[in-house]
């Protein structure tokens, strides 16, 4: 038996045994690629996600909304930082992945690319969009990888309120004017269907996902969670008395879930391959933040610096 | 790591959630300094009142042990049953011991 054979062995005995791998345990070169790529995206939609949003805070309709929303941003920035910081403990340097996101070559979840018209899409992203991460993050509390693990107790704690801020958006607008009303369900209309997108393909059409269950980074298919996010969902609209954009929408007594239609995976895989709404506005926003930001990088060191002189001529 | 001296440094983050508990690795983050590091954990770690006071220390300067090396690390500690109370036979009818 090789050595890396018998490594190989040790650490999936580890992960059977329900053992957290943390990050200076040895482990198989694609599971570290696997988690760069899965946990410095997660990073990327955290901060990408903050545009959408970012565009009505000037807007929002009152100051407790402004407020809500505000601190909503703020948190996907600390959601993000997270996330970057457990990526950098496998090794991978915070400006290699920050570089990668600015040039393009690392991906974002793909519902940030869709735009924000009305302010009741800042209600469809809290309950939809909010509610279809959590459904993912809740899972990835039990990642294999410790410090990702952590990460994301720490996110899904915050991430509650989110949804809960934009369902009583949406429940206050479909309670309003008949135009209020039209507006929610324009937005449900809008984002019910990238939402599903939101899991990936299907179990069928997932290259890495077999890998992924056996080292328990995913402990739950894209369809399973697809499924328990439309049945809590559908539910969620009846109660407010919105209509989930899906003729094929059924429950099914027998199964006890919902039988639903289509996913448009050829527009699904549009946005992917960059052709969505906003792609090139997301990235070129993304790009000017870094680039109108690099003087107070540099002010910043060079103050430290200073200080640190001056204090070592004290001393 | 990014060896590039134009990026600010990394700092390990403790919080403490109330007075009298240890204080606890919470993450990490970059900072240009010490004082900024706290300023920033505080934004980042400590939104929901999660502390009263936070501990910062330069990624580099935390040593560890290997975890290849954790058997013969702690393996004084595996055959010492007798340092848990449950090790001793107490008489039947003794009170508060």
């Amino acid at each position: 038996m090789t050595d890396v054979q018998n490594l190989e062995e040790r650490f999936q005995a580890k992960i059977d045994a329900e053992q957290k791998i943390e990050p200076k345990d040895w482990m198989p070169e694609k599971y570290r690629k696997t988690l760069i790529r899965q946990i410095s995206q997660h990073a990327h939609s955290e901060v990408v996600g903050m545009l959408p949003e970012g565009n009505w805070i000037t807007r929002a309709p009152n100051l407790r909304r402004k407020a809500i929303l505000l601190a909503k941003v703020q948190d996907e920035a600390g959601h993000g930082l997270y996330l970057y910081s457990a990526c950098e403990t496998l090794g991978v340097s915070r400006e290699q992945t920050i570089d990668d996101l600015l040039s393009g070559k690392a991906k974002y979840s793909s519902i940030f690319n869709y735009p924000t018209l009305t302010w009741a899409d800042i209600g469809a992203i809290g309950w939809l969009v909010d509610g279809a991460a959590i459904m993912n993050q809740v899972m990835l509390c039990r990642t294999s990888y410790g410090p990702y693990a952590r990460a994301m107790v720490r996110i899904c704690k915050e991430e509650s309120f989110h949804q809960r801020q934009g369902y009583e958006i949406m429940a206050v607008l479909a309670k309003g004017t008949p135009e209020q009303k039209e507006m929610a369900q324009d937005a449900l209309n809008r984002w019910w269907w990238p939402s599903l997108m939101m899991f990936g393909p299907t179990d069928a059409n997932s290259p890495h996902s077999a890998e992924s269950m056996k080292w328990k980074i995913k402990r739950q298919s894209n369809d399973e969670l697809r499924q328990t996010f439309i049945d809590r969902t559908v539910q969620q609209a009846e109660v407010i008395g919105l209509t989930i954009p899906d003729p094929k929408l059924k429950w099914n007594e027998a199964t006890q879930h919902y039988e639903w239609g289509e996913i448009d995976w050829t527009e699904f895989n549009n946005v992917v391959a960059g052709n969505g709404p906003c792609n090139k506005e997301r990235l070129a926003a993304r790009n000017k933040a870094h680039a109108e930001g690099a003087w107070v990088r540099e002010a910043a060191l060079a103050h430290a610096a200073k200080k640190a002189k001056k204090e070592k001529v004290a001393a | 790591m990014s060896d590039n001296p134009n990026n600010w440094p990394l700092w390990e983050i403790f919080i403490q959630s109330k007075r009298g508990l240890e204080h606890k690795h919470v993450g990490s983050l970059h900072a240009a300094d010490a004082q900024m590091a706290i300023e920033n954990a505080r934004d980042v770690y400590t939104r929901r009142q999660e502390g009263q006071s936070i501990w910062v220390v330069p990624a580099g300067a935390i040593s560890s042990s290997q975890p290849d090396d954790a058997a013969m690390l702690f393996d004084p500690a595996d055959d010492k049953t007798y340092r848990h109370p449950t090790f001793y036979t107490m008489p039947e009818g003794a009170k508060y011991i």
